[in-house]
């Protein structure tokens, strides 16, 4: 029996097909889903901050951040036997929730987490193969292993698979 | 005041800012009160410190269809609000507000999002008034913005901004209800400066 297993804010999990991969209510978060094609284990990395060097405050958390959090995810997908060499990513979330995003710091993070994950993706040699990105509305996400379908739900729009 | 984070924050800071939301809160329902024109209770609001994984098991879960009413918060402290409320629970107050004249249905039109705005306006404005009252400091709001979307995703916003400062987010549930028990959510966001001020202003010096 296939389970969807559930990942939290600021938190990754790997699995292996059939079971499938979910997060539910992505804001200016992003949904990082890796897959190996061949072995197809798959990852999915709900990632909150671009950047771990950038803070003051120390944190254990790695799958709080984009560039942390991708490398773990990449590093369990391996140690379960899946190949970088073959990885493949797709990514969602990233909204402008509100206009206004608080400080400074806060300004415009869901497209600066969007370009952080893009950056660490390229950095480790994952191929982007989709994206649903950027607007000012929640997602949840869905990820199979099985086929590499991410779906991809918000509220008052048809579901869509990329 | 470097070494503060809220995650070695002791009980005795913890009741002060617990006593603060309650007031807070207490002050945003009369107003409340008395936009409605009607007799609002309140319990005893709930603090809450949680880890980032944990926010999905509060408001009934991350897909729950929340309205979540944003602003800034400036003068002497620096930071955030945010005050949640359920879909239907909005729905609810809105058609109080209209005197019953509230569309049919859980969506809302233009004018019952802006009556919701205003009532974040109102509420948001006395929880921040009474905190500049008795903390002898001056806390201004900005305009506040709203959005209707997941519970998950509204949460995303406050949840980033204590990101920044460590792996727990805190979070004051105040319940309050006229005829129909309503829940709403206040997220206060100061920076970690402004929580050393606030806990100061109070004769608490954080070393």
């Amino acid at each position: 029996m296939a389970e969807i297993l559930k990942v939290g804010m600021a938190d990754l999990k790997v699995c292996t097909a059939p079971d499938g991969l979910t997060t539910l209510g992505l804001g200016s978060c992003i949904g990082i889903a890796v897959r190996d094609p061949m072995s197809k284990i798959g990852g999915l990395a709900h990632i909150m901050l671009p950047d771990s060097t950038a803070m003051r405050a120390a944190t254990t958390n790695k799958a709080k951040f984009a560039d942390t959090g991708i490398e773990e995810l990449v590093r369990q997908m391996e140690a379960k036997g899946a190949r970088r060499s073959r990885m493949v990513a797709k990514i969602a979330g990233g909204a402008t929730m509100f206009a206004f995003q608080g400080k400074a710091d806060m300004v415009q993070v869901g497209l600066r987490n969007a370009e952080a994950c893009v950056t660490k993706l390229k950095e480790l040699g994952i191929p982007i193969l989709a994206r649903d990105t950027g607007e000012n509305y929640g997602r949840t996400v869905i990820f199979y292993p099985e086929t590499g379908d991410y779906v991809v739900r918000a509220v008052g729009k048809p579901e869509k698979t990329i | 005041m470097g070494k503060m984070s809220l995650e070695n924050i002791s009980d005795s800071y913890m009741d002060v800012l617990k006593e603060l939301g309650n007031i807070g809160a207490g002050n945003a329902m009369t107003a409340l009160s008395q936009m409605l024109n009607c007799k609002v209770d309140m319990r005893v609001p709930q603090i809450k410190l949680m880890e980032f994984s944990e926010i999905g098991a509060m408001l009934g879960g991350e897909e729950q269809l929340m309205v979540g009413v944003f602003l800034g918060v400036e003068g002497d402290i620096d930071g955030s609000m945010m005050f949640l409320l359920e879909k239907n629970s909005a729905k609810h107050l809105i058609n109080k507000l209209m005197m019953g004249m509230a569309s049919e249905g859980d969506e809302f039109n233009e004018m019952e999002l802006s009556a919701m705005k205003e009532v974040g306006n109102i509420i948001t404005g006395a929880y921040l008034n009474s905190l500049a009252v008795i903390t002898n400091m001056k806390i201004q709001p900005t305009p506040p913005e709203l959005t209707v979307d997941m519970a998950g995703a509204i949460l995303s916003v406050p949840a980033i901004e204590f990101g920044i400062m460590g792996d727990n987010i805190l979070l004051i549930q105040s319940q309050f209800f006229d005829e129909v028990e309503i829940d709403g959510y206040f997220i206060l966001i100061p920076d970690l400066d402004s929580y050393a001020k606030i806990l100061g202003s109070l004769g608490m010096p954080v070393e």
